[in-house]
């Protein structure tokens, strides 16, 4: 495994994806940031924590689990499903969708899907750390902290101190 | 790595990490019915029977709304004016439902052992809604998460459950549960209508007014008539005076207690009207909390059994 980003970077990137938002949206007024569980939520939070340095505005932020709305439910071992916290004004706002990888897409769809089921929000947006490529449907990331160019076979691991103990985006070659 | 389920016949099938799975499910699940939506996508195109040859409009319901707020295609079968009035038997009619494609048969019958009899049989998983005297596990299930809604763990809880404890097999679920969850159990009932229960881990009472000042959770049972063949006890109107529960024997019970009572309720018998209106009765957060543990267990039989030509 190759360390390609370190506590630095990533604090780098979540200061101008928090900029790039706010440009975006012209300004924070009617944002709700969803962090698509598990690490899209600390990082949603970390954006939300950006935004108010910058805007001095706090913006709502929620947790989506996106375990009930996948369409790969039977290929995979069963997975505990986890709590999905959102804030109770999807409704009319700009939800920002909250991820730490993008790579096949089918998380976003599936968090799509879980979005609408709660209201219908004005516009999503997509944010992610690392886009590693290999799309399997036509999604596409609003803002990106870092493009990655992977084989399929290569893993990538975003680790965050709220869940790992360290800030840290590590890449490993495949077989 | 919490054991997958294939099938849901009996409480004690299952080990006190699949319990805990099922339970961290229903409650993640919980909030869905309250949602815009109030369904989510996750068994769409799976075809859950509900199979039910004994009269139930309850459970037959909470198994109904459970599998739609799961986007399944549910349908029903049951025993009126079905084939099996004709005398089919239960496992040609389970080659039938085979045969017609369904992914999961949910089963209520009088017969005790039917589902396994039948999960033996088919090659889907089978969910036990009740047979006979035997069990009926998300009973148990559903009543663990309303406790567990109260109280952070049942550990030396001290659980009463009083009336005919001999046709229950609500009683039977409960008790495997409760003690696997590590609850104190004890068991009132007329000795009419007491089975055998050596083995059962359970302390035996018949003073109900001597055991409520120390109960935590009192769950009465309903009186069921409809399997009362013979004279068990001399009247109704006795079962209530002696085992049934009133407000006035409620005031026995400590004020943070809770009342349970699996429903439908037979009022004046072993509930009275003022003792089901009583705050610390919980009956109708049982009801809702079934739909919860139903919606999991379907999640977790299906999720675990992976249909052979999938399309990745």
């Amino acid at each position: 495994m190759t360390r390609l980003l370190d506590a630095d970077d990533v604090a780098r990137m979540v200061r101008r994806l928090a900029h790039e938002i706010l440009e975006g949206n012209g300004g924070a007024a009617g944002l709700v940031l969803l962090g698509v569980r598990t690490r899209g939520v600390p990082l949603a939070r970390r954006l939300a924590a950006a935004i108010a340095t910058i805007e001095d505005v706090d913006v709502p932020v929620g947790e989506l689990d996106v375990t009930l709305y996948r369409d790969d439910l039977a290929l995979r071992d069963p997975m505990p499903i986890g709590a999905t916290d959102v804030p109770p004004d999807v409704e009319g706002r700009t939800v920002v969708l909250v991820d730490d990888v993008l790579y096949t897409g089918r998380t976003v769809r599936a968090a799509l899907d879980a979005t609408s089921a709660l209201g219908r929000p004005a516009r999503v947006r997509l944010v992610c750390l690392i886009d590693r490529g290999h799309r399997e449907l036509p999604v596409r990331a609003d803002h990106v902290g870092k493009n990655l160019p992977t084989a399929a076979e290569d893993t990538v691991v975003v680790r965050l101190a709220e869940t790992d103990g360290v800030d840290e985006v590590v890449v490993g070659a495949g077989r | 790595m919490t054991a997958p389920l294939t099938d849901l016949i009996a409480i004690r099938d299952l080990d006190r990490a699949q319990v805990d799975d099922l339970l961290d499910t229903a409650r993640e699940l919980l909030p869905i019915a309250r949602r815009e939506r109030a369904s989510v996508p996750t068994l769409r195109g799976r075809i859950v029977c509900n199979l039910f040859l004994e009269d139930s409009t309850r459970t037959r319901l909470s198994f109904d709304l459970a599998a739609k707020r799961l986007s399944a295609d549910v349908v029903d079968f049951t025993a009126q004016g079905t084939s099996v009035k004709k005398g089919e038997s239960l496992l040609d009619t389970a080659e039938t439902l085979m045969a017609l494609g369904v992914d999961l048969i949910v089963l209520r019958t009088s017969s005790a052992g039917a589902p396994v009899q039948l999960a033996r049989e088919v090659a889907v998983p089978v969910l036990n809604a009740g047979d006979g005297w035997h069990q009926h596990p998300t009973q148990a299930l559903l009543d663990a998460l309303t406790l567990l809604q109260h109280r952070d763990d049942l550990t030396g809880a001290k659980v009463t459950i009083v009336g005919d404890i001999l046709h229950s097999r609500v009683a039977r679920s409960e008790v495997e549960l409760l003690r696997l969850l590590g609850a104190d159990v004890t068991l009132v009932a007329p000795p009419t209508l007491l089975p055998d229960v050596s083995g059962w881990g359970v302390t035996v009472s018949a003073d109900l007014d001597a055991v409520l000042p120390t109960t935590e959770v009192l769950y009465v049972l309903r009186v069921q008539r409809e399997r009362l063949h013979r004279a068990f006890f001399p009247s109704t109107r006795e079962y209530a005076r002696v085992w049934g529960v009133d407000a006035a024997r409620l005031r026995r019970l400590p004020g943070d207690a809770l009342l349970m009572h699996p429903g439908p309720v037979n009022r004046g018998v072993e509930l009275t009207s003022d003792a089901m209106a009583d705050p610390r009765a919980v009956i109708t957060e049982q009801v809702t909390n079934g739909i919860a543990v139903r919606m999991a267990c379907l999640y977790r039989l299906l999720s675990a059994a992976p249909r052979p030509e999938v399309d990745a």
